[in-house]
This record gives structure tokens, C-alpha cells and sequence, in this order.
């Protein structure tokens, strides 16, 4: 197991050095940088400009970049971003946060659901339940997101003023305790809505999918021959070993709690890393952009390791090599 | 005379000659056909060319005429869908738009079909130092984030000033080389359990080419993955496309698609006041969808029908 886990990281290095690489090729397509999109400033002289760059390292080849940011890396430091003027790291943290209170509740409802759904369409296969769901579903995971969110928005927040246009807390408001938790969730329930609809129908696919595999299995005739009370045999027999796959699925999830969502985080203006990162690609802030995919990666990787090592734990026919 | 005469090559096209034998193909179709859902998404895919390719000869309108005395009406008997800004017929852009949207959906999963069928096929027909290269560069794509580096491709080419009717073979480049990497994974698995089956040995008895053995054994085989990979990947592509576009980063004026036309919903009066704007195309990309995801599903279906997800 740990030599697994070990050859699994050594492996993994490489991955993370092309990523890196790849992104910095993105990069050396661009014709501009970030001082050629603050060009329109009056103020900004040729000299200024020259100046600029050479302070943040832009007038120097590509690949002495890309081992000065790397060797960088190493040390744990990302860089300054350009739109913040602060350390990328101080950047992702004051932010990623706000991501992650939005990513939990999101988890939390959409495994809660797509459990739920998918458990019951599963039991009762072909019936009016399992027919609407299902319908339903395909519905869902066939909207984009951001369609989905506007909607929500202009029902929700313009049209029935149930919820509030945007944002994390009411402005001007300075709620402390109790009051701030209330504030800020209602602002997460459009956001949280939305996002979870999108994600609930493939999850409730794969929950569904997973029972019927199962109670297709001898040993549930086995248990149903022996007298069990059907609740039993679903939630005991059945289950149990339908969620085996899912524990797959669960955890590369994991990282997608870090990730934010750019689009839906800016329609509904939440401050969250996912509008930041959108905002800083719009003035070419690359040492944000490189730090942010970076982390992603980082955290793709741990996840489907994790994801491994979890389903050797939890299913002893398999052996991790 | 029982002996085979080894000097003469064998008339394999002959023998295997399969046109009683029950094809995989035919049962596909018959179990795609009793599948209601695959009807509806066949209707109301059918629905959305004939929208988008014929119907703009109907329209009473030209979508180059610009009145903006007539601009922003809400739908009416005249304009069913009302105007915009600029005083154009939204029913006719709406038609118009599904022309780009539906075309990028298709050329871009071509893209990823070609890419991908063809690193998958070598990697795992190959094998060898050739699969350890592909396959790698398939795990550094697939572990990016997906979207933010989309966006920021679109950013670039914003940057490099594309001319507007570019960018969309542009997009559809960018959205096959960002998605090619889940075909080329199921590729390469299923030509790695093929190369152990008997059939595949027999090719290697009888001599055939390398291109024959992969064209004439192997493809037909994979074929069915492919196509429902690549019916789903349309759906995936459309609505990429559309997030892209909405973000004002992939297809731009004056060429319309549905994302570019949902971008609408930024502008805080249109969004709040003027639903006809945005809503249609909203439900456009989604009616399309949909309809792909059923007949992809039931194509599934149809030729696994083991594997039910």
C-alpha cells in the first residue's frame, strides 16, 4: 500500500511538470501580456511599460520564465497576481473559501438527492417514479449551468424578490453571529439550486444504475429467501455494495470543492475563487491563472489516488500493485 | 483434393461472407427503435435542423436589416419572438444561431473523434514506448481543469484578433483538442482486450496488413463505442461552445450562436426586462441536448444492452 501510494506520487510529478508546461505554451501564444492590457491608460508611457515588465519579469524569454516561476513554485511561492498586487497564494486563500462554503452545501444536497432519487427509481424500476425521474434527469444534466442560474435569478430574485440579486451578504450590512449566517445563506440558495440541479441527474443515473446491478445479484434472492424484511435487503444487502463504485466517484469529487464555478459564481456574484480567476483571465493575469490550474491539478491528482487506495480499502477483491 | 493449397492465398472476402449472419448492427436498430425516448430525441432533433437550416427561407425578415425605431419589442403576432437592440427579428437570429451552434457541436466532436480515435488506436495497438507518450499526454490533459483553460484559450484568441468568421473553426479546433483525451482512453482499453481475442490472432495467421487488421477487424468493433461517445460528445460541445460564447470568449458578432445570444442576460435591463432575449436561445440549447442525450443513451442501449446507465 504505501509503496503503492509512493510510486503513485513519483508518478504524478511528471503529470505536473507537462501540465505546467502546457499552460506556459498557452501563454506563449498570446501575443499581449498584462502591461499590454493596461495599454489604454493614458498615463502608461512606453518607458512605464518597459519598467513594468522588467519588475514582473515579462521581457525575459519564455522557457527563463518558466524556470524562474518554477523554481519559485518550489520554494511555495506562486507569484504576485497582477489584479490583486498581492501574493497569488493570498489570492487563492482569500478566496477559495468563499468556494468551498458554496462546494459543501452542494455535495451535501446533490448526494442527498441523487441517493435518494436513484435508490427509489432503482426499487421501483419502470414506474411512474422511476419514469418522471428519469425524464427529469436527462432534463437536468442537459441544461447549461448557466442558463439554469439566469433563470433561477430572474424568477427567484427579480420577479419574486425571494432571494437577494447577488453577492455574499446584504450590502452595507454589517450582521455579526446569527445574523450573518442567515444573511449569508440566503444569498447561497439561488447559487447552491442551481448548481446542484446541474450536477444531481448524472449522480442519480449512477445510484440507480449501480442498485439494479446489485439486486440482480444471487445473494439478494438469498436474502429475500431467508425472510429479511425488503428494507433490510435494500438498505443492508443491496446498498452497501452499490456504494462501492460510488466511493470512486465521491472522492474525485473532492477536488471540484476547491475548484469554485466560474460561470455560475459570477452570474450570481459570489466571491468565490471561480469569478476571481474568470476576472483575472479577462486582464491576462497569468501568475493567478497558472497558480489556480496549478492547485486544480495538484489536487486532481490526490484525488485519484486517493479514489485507489479508498476502493483497495473498501473492496478486498482488489489488490492494489 | 482436401488439402488446402498453401500457395494460393485464401479468399477470405468469400467465406466470410456475412450477409445472413445476424448482425450486431440490425438488433442495435431494431432495440433503437422500441426505445420511445430515442424517437423523441430524434423528433425534436429532426425539429431543430429543420429550424435552424430551412427555416430561416420562411422568415418574412432579413436578419441584415437593421431598424432601431423598431428595436427591443416585446413578441408580438408580427414577431413572434420580438426584436432586439438593433430592431432584428429574434425568431430569425434564434434560426440563424442554431446554424453556427449546431455546426461547431458536430465539426468539434468530428475533431475529437479524430484525435481521439487515432492516438487511442495507435497507443493501444502499438503499445510500446508510442502508448507510454500518448497516454501521458492524455493524464496531463485530463488532470487541467477543463474550463478555465478553455476560457483562457478563448481570451487568446480575443488577443490575437481574430476575424469574427474564423473563430469558429477556431472554437471548434479549441474544443476537439481540450476533449479528445475520454475517447482515446476507451479506444485504447477496448483494442487492448481486442488484440487478445482469437479473431485477432487469425488475422496474424493469415498475414494481413497491418492497416487491414486495424481498418477491417479492429475499427468495426470499436465502432459502436465510438458513436456513442461521439453522439454524446456532440451535446458536451454545444453546450461548451455556448458557455464559451456567453462569456463573449468564442463565437462574436455579427455571427450569431445561442451562447453568444444568452449573453444578452449580462446586460443587467435586458436580462431583468427583456426575457425574449435570452430566454429562447436558453431553451434551444436545451431542447438539443436533451435530445442528444436520448439518442445517445438509447444508442447505448441498443448495442450493450448489459450496460445500463
Amino acid at each position: 500500500m504505501t509503496q503503492f501510494i509512493i510510486r503513485r506520487l513519483l508518478q504524478s510529478i511528471p503529470t505536473l511538470i507537462g501540465a505546467s508546461i502546457i499552460i506556459f505554451l498557452i501563454f506563449a501564444m498570446a501575443p499581449g501580456d498584462y502591461v499590454t492590457s493596461q495599454l489604454q491608460n493614458p498615463k502608461m508611457t512606453e518607458e512605464r511599460a518597459a519598467q513594468l515588465r522588467a519588475l514582473y519579469g515579462l521581457d525575459k524569454p519564455l522557457p527563463q520564465r518558466y524556470i524562474s516561476w518554477a523554481s519559485g513554485v518550489l520554494k511555495g511561492d506562486l507569484g504576485d497576481s497582477l489584479l490583486f498586487k498581492k501574493p497569488v497564494i493570498q489570492v487563492i486563500n482569500d478566496f477559495i473559501w468563499n468556494s468551498f462554503i458554496l462546494g459543501v452545501a452542494i455535495m451535501f444536497f446533490e448526494w442527498l438527492i441523487a441517493s435518494i432519487v436513484g435508490i427509489y427509481s432503482a426499487v421501483r424500476q419502470y414506474s411512474v417514479f422511476d419514469t418522471i425521474a428519469t425524464l427529469l434527469v436527462f432534463i437536468l444534466y442537459s441544461l447549461p449551468s448557466f442558463f439554469l442560474g439566469l433563470v433561477m435569478l430572474k424568477v427567484f430574485a427579480v420577479d419574486l424578490k425571494w432571494f437577494p440579486l447577488g453577492g455574499m451578504i446584504t450590502t452595507g450590512s454589517n450582521y455579526t453571529g446569527w445574523a450573518h449566517i442567515v444573511d449569508v445563506a440566503k444569498h447561497m440558495v439561488l447559487p447552491v439550486a442551481t448548481l446542484t440541479l446541474i450536477s444531481v441527474g448524472g449522480l442519480s443515473r449512477y445510484f440507480r444504475a449501480n442498485m439494479l446491478e446489485v439486486i440482480k445479484q444471487d445473494y439478494i434472492r438469498t436474502a429475500r429467501a431467508k425472510g429479511l424484511k425488503e428494507r433490510t435487503v435494500i438498505f443492508k444487502h443491496a446498498l452497501r455494495n452499490a456504494l462501492l463504485p460510488l466511493i470512486t466517484l465521491f472522492t474525485l469529487e473532492l477536488p471540484s470543492l476547491f475548484a469554485g464555478a466560474m460561470i455560475t459564481e459570477r452570474i450570481f456574484n459570489w466571491p468565490g475563487i471561480g469569478k476571481v480567476v474568470l476576472e483575472g483571465i479577462y486582464i491576462r493575469d497569468y501568475p493567478l491563472f497558472l497558480g489556480y490550474t496549478m492547485l486544480i491539478t495538484v489536487l486532481t491528482i490526490l484525488a485519484n489516488i486517493l479514489a485507489d487506495v479508498l476502493y483497495g480499502v473498501a473492496d478486498p477483491r482488489v489488490r492494489l500493485k | 483434393m482436401d488439402q488446402v493449397n498453401v500457395n494460393q492465398p485464401l479468399d477470405y472476402k468469400k467465406k466470410n461472407n456475412l450477409k445472413k449472419a445476424p448482425s450486431i448492427w440490425r438488433d442495435a436498430f431494431h432495440r433503437f427503435l422500441k426505445n420511445k425516448y430515442a424517437i423523441l430525441g430524434l423528433v425534436i432533433l429532426t425539429f431543430m435542423f429543420l429550424f435552424s437550416f430551412v427555416g430561416p427561407y420562411f422568415s418574412p425578415y432579413l436578419d441584415a436589416k437593421i431598424d432601431v425605431s423598431k428595436g427591443n419589442q416585446p413578441p408580438s403576432a408580427e414577431h413572434w419572438l420580438g426584436t432586439d437592440n438593433l430592431g432584428r427579428d429574434v425568431l430569425l437570429r434564434l434560426m440563424l444561431a442554431g446554424r453556427i451552434s449546431l455546426t461547431i457541436g458536430i465539426a468539434a466532436t468530428l475533431i475529437i473523434v479524430l484525435i481521439g480515435g487515432m492516438l487511442g488506436s495507435i497507443a493501444g495497438y502499438y503499445g510500446g514506448w508510442l502508448d507510454v507518450i500518448i497516454m501521458r499526454l492524455a493524464d496531463i490533459i485530463y488532470a487541467m481543469p477543463g474550463l478555465p483553460i478553455l476560457i483562457m484559450l478563448g481570451a487568446i484568441m480575443s488577443d490575437l484578433k481574430i476575424p469574427p468568421p474564423q473563430r469558429i473553426y477556431y472554437v471548434m479546433f479549441i474544443l476537439g483538442f481540450i476533449s479528445w483525451v475520454g475517447l482515446a482512453r476507451l479506444i485504447r482499453s477496448q483494442i487492448l482486450s481486442l488484440k487478445e481475442q482469437e479473431f485477432m490472432l487469425a488475422t496474424e495467421v493469415l498475414g494481413l496488413r497491418d492497416s487491414k487488421k486495424i481498418i477491417k477487424h479492429l475499427f468495426p468493433n470499436v465502432l459502436p463505442t465510438v458513436i456513442v461517445s461521439a453522439t454524446l460528445g456532440v451535446a458536451g460541445a454545444i453546450l461548451s461552445e455556448s458557455a464559451l460564447s456567453f462569456l463573449g470568449l468564442g463565437v462574436i458578432p455579427p455571427t450569431p450562436s445561442w451562447g453568444y445570444m444568452l449573453s444578452a442576460a449580462n446586460n443587467m435591463i435586458d436580462f431583468a426586462k427583456r426575457p425574449w432575449l435570452w430566454i429562447p436561445p436558453g431553451v434551444a440549447i436545451m431542447l438539443t441536448v436533451v435530445a442528444i442525450n436520448f439518442i445517445g443513451d438509447a444508442l447505448r442501449d441498443a448495442f450493450d444492452p448489459r450496460q445500463k446507465i
